[in-house]
């Protein structure tokens, strides 16, 4: 196994009184793609939110248990959630760029963060829409709304946007689901593209998705993670009889 | 025995006549108001009848300038919206960023309460409580003055402002704010880089009906403006808006003299002002629905 980006040790969480997540424990390895899979409601991403704690957010709330990210526990008393979320990037379900133009979305972090040079900006813009494979088609309209793209575009905006601020892990929530298929291959190229500079973790419901383009693959089924592994593994060769009803297709 | 067709046809056509019935009031109302407000305009002269300041409708020779009246309307509303944006607009944001859920189903409605109260009773108050405060305060001959009825209004304005402002943040989509958090910012940047502009023509929208709602206030401007029907050079003395010169002179003037038909022509003008406001609200409204359904 290679270097571990983050490690999840004994995780429980909350909403109020339902318990969503039960005693997870999950290594995230470094420039690997780690999928988390399983039927709707199952945690994962519930899951997903706990790596930058975005589930603070919700009122009645709690998490136990250790996220060690480059061995700091993030859950930890004094942890910069601002300085986590840098580090710790996000792109979501549904594309969510900002009603700004295409350059203020990307530029959008950047600026947060205090960087007010424009050529500096404007190079780490052009950098991050290369990276996320949308530059050739948007380079001569930066200045238009970033609405005004494709779904598909959008998402790629999202990673765009997202890698402005130069993140090391990338959790993806079934960033794929609301897009057709060649926006979906588009999307998928581009994650094996991007595990070479970034660790990713990615929510999906589609079992080939999943297939395709993780290293590790980890099953929830209600709160419980019931198998982690290779993926290869995990799809051939199952050692639990629930992972294997689940990716057989015998029930989710 | 009627067959279900026409019955149906029936009650769609009473249901048609009710709909349009709102419409049918609206159209009576304009009529009237030109039919009778119209000839003062080509008696005086629309530019006179606007821009000259001599409002002698008893005199003779009479003077029908407005000047006077329309610019301290507009004062007020102006100073009212002065008070009401910043505290409108901030209780907006606290009730639907800042508040617990379970304080904001108790503090909004409350707000909204004081939408109900009579205007009559905002008068009460201007006239014995906040005028003789404003007159100690400043040594004035009179607290009743265009400070005190831009203070009324104001806070007559602010449950408009603060509810339908309110409604605008919080119908942001939760996916920007996420977005902007995720990317660590704090919530305070997310405030103001991402939801406040997103909002912003919604709330301009809520901003333009407080204003609708403090030029048209009669009752109130009525009892604590002065009254004097002197240009409102200096807040601190009384002034006379358009609708409480409707409200006081009509019932003194003769049905069908120049003096009703220049009040009448007052309120012509009171009305194409607030139309104005009205499509202007509509069209930020527009704007405000686009951008947050994201075409």
């Amino acid at each position: 196994m290679s270097e571990i980006k983050m490690e999840v040790k004994n995780l429980d969480f909350y909403y109020d009184d339902f318990q969503a997540l039960k005693n997870i424990n999950i290594p995230l390895e470094s420039n690997k793609v780690t999928a988390l899979i399983g039927p709707s409601g199952c945690g994962k991403s519930t899951f997903l939110r706990t790596l930058n704690r975005m589930n603070d957010l919700i009122e009645g709330s709690r998490v136990e248990g250790e996220v060690l990210f480059d061995n700091e526990n993030i859950y930890k008393e004094n942890v910069d959630v601002v300085e986590l979320r840098k580090r710790v990037g996000m792109v979501f379900q549904q594309p969510n760029p900002f009603p700004k133009s295409i350059f203020d979305n990307v530029a959008y972090g950047p600026r947060i963060h205090g960087l007010k040079d424009k050529d500096k900006l404007e190079e780490i813009v052009i950098e991050s829409l290369k990276g996320a494979a949308l530059y050739e088609e948007v380079k001569d309209r930066l200045d238009d709304s970033a609405l005004g793209l494709s779904g598909g575009q959008q998402q790629r905006l999202c990673i765009a946007r997202a890698l402005a601020v130069k993140p090391e892990v990338l959790l993806m929530d079934e960033p794929a689901s609301a897009l057709d298929p060649v926006a979906t291959a588009k999307i998928e190229d581009l994650i094996d593209e991007l595990k070479n500079n970034y660790t990713i973790v990615i929510v999906t419901h589609s079992m080939q998705q999943a297939a395709r383009v993780s290293d590790n693959t980890g099953f929830f089924l209600m709160g419980d993670l019931v198998e982690f592994d290779q993926t290869d593994k995990i799809f051939e060769n199952p050692s639990d009889q629930r992972t294997e009803d689940y990716i057989t297709g015998r029930f989710g | 025995m009627l067959n279900w067709k026409t019955k149906e046809k029936i009650i769609k056509n009473i249901l048609l006549f009710f709909a349009f019935s709102s419409i049918l009031f609206l159209t009576g109302i304009i009529i009237v108001l030109f039919k009778e407000g119209a000839p003062i305009f080509s008696k005086v002269g629309i530019l006179e009848f606007l821009f000259t300041s001599d409002w002698y409708p008893t005199y003779d020779p009479p003077g029908y300038g407005i000047f006077n009246l329309l610019s301290g309307s507009i004062v007020v509303t102006i100073g009212a919206m002065v008070i009401a944006v910043p505290f409108g607009v901030a209780s907006a944001i606290h009730i639907a960023y800042i508040l617990p859920k379970k304080f904001k189903n108790i503090v909004k409605p409350t707000i909204e309460m004081l939408a109900g109260v009579p205007s009559v009773i905002y008068g009460l108050f201007g006239m014995k409580i906040l005028g003789p405060f404003l007159r100690e305060v400043f040594g004035l001959p009179t607290g009743l003055t265009a400070l005190n009825a831009m203070i009324m209004l104001g806070i007559m304005a602010l449950p408009t402002i603060v509810s339908l402002a309110e409604d605008a943040i919080t119908a942001v989509p939760q996916n920007f704010r996420d977005a902007s958090l995720a990317l660590g910012a704090n919530r305070l940047e997310t405030m103001f880089r991402v939801i406040l502009p997103t909002a912003s023509s919604g709330i301009v929208t809520a901003v333009i009906l407080g204003m609708g709602r403090a030029i048209g206030e009669t009752m109130t401007v009525l009892m604590v403006a002065g009254g004097a029907s002197l240009f409102p050079s200096n807040i601190l003395k009384p002034v006379r808006p358009m609708t409480a010169t409707i409200a006081a002179e009509m019932g003194e003037a003769p049905v069908g003299s120049e003096h009703y038909q220049a009040l009448f022509g007052i309120a012509i003008i009171l009305f194409l002002i607030t139309l104005i406001f009205n499509i202007f609200a509509d069209f930020a409204q527009q704007r405000f629905k686009k951008k947050v359904s994201g075409e």
